[in-house]
């Protein structure tokens, strides 16, 4: 048959009724083929610090993990709220910074400065972005993408917080393994908990704001309020990946302002797939150990990222969680026109 | 007295400096809202390319300029053809896509071993002259007519000119210039060529002040947005405008502060004008579109 002629069917498999998230079970083995990949991801993150074969590769995994917290922050604000933020790099710089100065100054264990740092950073952060929420699309990538810059260069330039050295002998944590199960707990918590935060009132609220903001405002919400509380989890999410990685790096420094944090995650983002939250970590989990094979390249591997990122944008936009789940949950075959 | 007047000398080197580097992003954005990210990539590709006609082919600097020039507007075309056009009108893919392939691009080049002070491109008239009791280098007098007359001659091109006057058309109302026969997609690459090669002009003129590092081009890029946000994104006379709103500024804080605040000015000056006008000091007030 050429093309022309034929057209693809999809059909939903028998458990979906209706709507997104909405299921029938009637038997173990439909329950099985919901929970399977569920669970999949859950028991593999729990096995993967086991499985790693060096302490080289376990610091790669909590790596990723900052990644895909990262990621996800990224796909919520872009992808639930309309709020396309290029600033990671701005939340890992703030958690880290204030995680560094707790521990130094005040002494704090990581396990109360990380908490701290999350919940300040998040605020400082949002306080920061505030004036910068009524801007729409191109205008507040820009910005974001303006602030960890402008930090960088203003501790740079004043000498403060360390300077260009950094702040030095930030403590780490005592025991590896709660080291790293910390930051996968937090990723596995974080992860289901904003699948579903986006389907609670809130996050229908967000989408909305998201697909049409005078909409919203015409019902008599208040956008600012909504979109403020979707920056504080957002950033709350970085801050707490920032805070955790002047830990286990054990120092704060001017790189926690690089873009490689404002990049990678959108790069995780459009190659895992925008919009399903899953699909980011999973690109984290894909990019960040390529990037880490290729470390021996020097810079090749951030144009290998690029390319990779471009070449997913321009030709296969939706990424591999949408193409993934249509083939997981739908019967697909080929039909005559 | 004589502190005034290095300021004002010094300070017009570096806002027709500014406005060189920022002419070309301004060009892409107005016609065909392409917010362009790979323009430092370019303005950086084209040094070496100028360097590599001129120290590996043993061409004339001028053939070589000229020869680059060429070269870099089709790269800047292709990069439009194969990508850009694909992803062209969502805002948030173009970004991401010219950043992507302006990060490939620089990271490219310093992967291949372009970096360091080996790279560097002769001045067009060698020496100084005083102005007043102040020493300037020739080459910088060189910048300052050749950026002045660049301007001008750009306001006559899109003044007076039937493709000037279309891209013009096509920045103020896409649709209307649509219905009067102008071919948008032409017109977006026509503006993607002469923004590149505006961006390998500033290159050649700016380049032989120093040496060509890669790094230079993820400023250039800050800069170029810079200006352009101060100045209206899309408005092409408010860019050169802020050009020298932002030069000075940079020239006084260097005076008075000290050199370390001279990019801090810069992103100063995009986050307060985004936060209070984002459509610019220059540009129309397009509500709606930038913020709710």
């Amino acid at each position: 048959m050429e093309i022309g002629h034929r057209r693809k069917e999809r059909l939903d498999r028998g458990v979906k009724v209706r709507t997104e998230g909405l299921y029938a079970l009637m038997s173990w083995r439909e329950l099985g083929y919901l929970t399977m990949p569920r669970l999949v991801l859950i028991i593999g993150m729990l096995i993967l610090p086991l499985v790693m074969p060096s302490m080289y590769w376990q610091r790669v995994i909590s790596i990723v993990c900052i990644y895909a917290l990262l990621s996800l922050s990224f796909d919520f604000l872009a992808h639930f709220v309309g709020l396309v933020s290029l600033g990671g790099a701005f939340f890992i710089g703030s958690g880290g910074y204030i995680a560094a100065i707790l521990n130094t100054i005040l002494g704090l264990p990581p396990m109360v400065s990380i908490p701290i740092s999350t919940l300040l950073g998040a605020v400082i952060c949002t306080l920061f972005l505030f004036p910068c929420l009524p801007l729409r699309g191109v205008y507040f990538a820009i910005i974001t993408l303006m602030f960890p810059l402008l930090l960088g260069r203003v501790i740079e330039a004043l000498d403060i917080l360390g300077g260009t050295d950094g702040i030095l002998g930030v403590g780490s944590f005592t025991n590896s393994w709660v080291e790293q199960y910390f930051i996968i707990l937090m990723v596995l918590f974080y992860l289901f908990g904003m699948r579903r935060l986006v389907n609670l009132d809130i996050g229908l609220v967000f989408r909305a704001v998201m697909d049409n903001d005078q909409a919203v405002r015409a019902s008599g919400i208040n956008l600012t309020y909504y979109k403020t509380v979707a920056v504080f989890i957002a950033s709350s999410m970085g801050c707490l990946a920032g805070g955790y990685l002047a830990h286990i790096y054990m120092w704060a420094g001017l790189s926690m302002f690089a873009l490689d944090f404002s990049i990678l995650p959108i790069a995780a983002t459009v190659i895992g797939g925008s919009g399903t939250l899953v699909g980011p970590v999973l690109g984290a989990f894909i990019l960040v150990p390529i990037s880490e094979l290729l470390r021996a390249f020097g810079t090749l591997r951030i144009v290998f990222y690029a390319l990779i990122l471009l070449a997913f944008i321009v030709f296969r936009s939706e990424g591999i969680m949408v193409y993934g789940q249509r083939k997981y949950q739908q019967f697909e075959k080929w039909v005559k026109v | 007295m004589d502190i005034l007047i290095e300021i004002l000398i010094y300070g017009s080197i570096r806002s027709i400096t500014l406005a060189l580097m920022a002419l070309g992003f301004a060009l892409v954005y107005g016609t065909s809202r392409v917010p362009n990210f790979a323009h430092g990539a370019l303005y950086i590709i084209n040094g070496f390319i100028v360097w590599s006609f001129l120290r590996l082919l043993g061409l004339n600097y001028f053939f070589s300029i000229l020869l680059a020039i060429i070269v870099i507007g089709v790269i800047g075309a292709l990069i439009y053809q194969i990508i850009l056009i694909r992803v062209r009108g969502i805002a948030i893919s173009e970004i991401i896509a010219s950043y992507a392939i302006g990060l490939a691009i620089l990271e490219g080049l310093r992967w291949g071993g372009f970096k360091g002070m080996t790279y560097t491109l002769p001045t067009f008239i060698q020496g100084s002259i005083f102005i007043v009791g102040v020493p300037v280098d020739l080459h910088r007098i060189v910048v300052l007519i050749c950026g002045a007359a660049l301007i001008g001659f750009l306001w006559l091109f899109t003044h007076y000119t039937r493709i000037g006057l279309a891209l013009r058309g096509m920045a103020q109302d896409e649709r209307a210039a649509l219905m009067l026969g102008i071919d948008s997609d032409r017109m977006a690459v026509v503006a993607m060529v002469f923004g590149s090669m505006l961006a390998g002009l500033a290159a050649v003129l700016l380049l032989p002040l120093g040496n060509i590092v890669v790094e230079s081009g993820y400023n250039v890029l800050i800069l170029a947005i810079a200006v352009c946000i101060v100045g209206g994104l899309g408005s092409w006379m408010g860019a050169v405008l802020a050009a020298f709103l932002i030069g000075f500024a940079q020239i006084l804080t260097e005076v008075y502060l000290g050199t370390h605040f001279k990019t801090v000015v810069a992103l100063l000056a995009i986050i307060i004008t985004l936060i209070l006008r984002p459509s610019g000091l220059f540009g129309r007030q397009k509500e709606l579109e930038e913020r709710v």
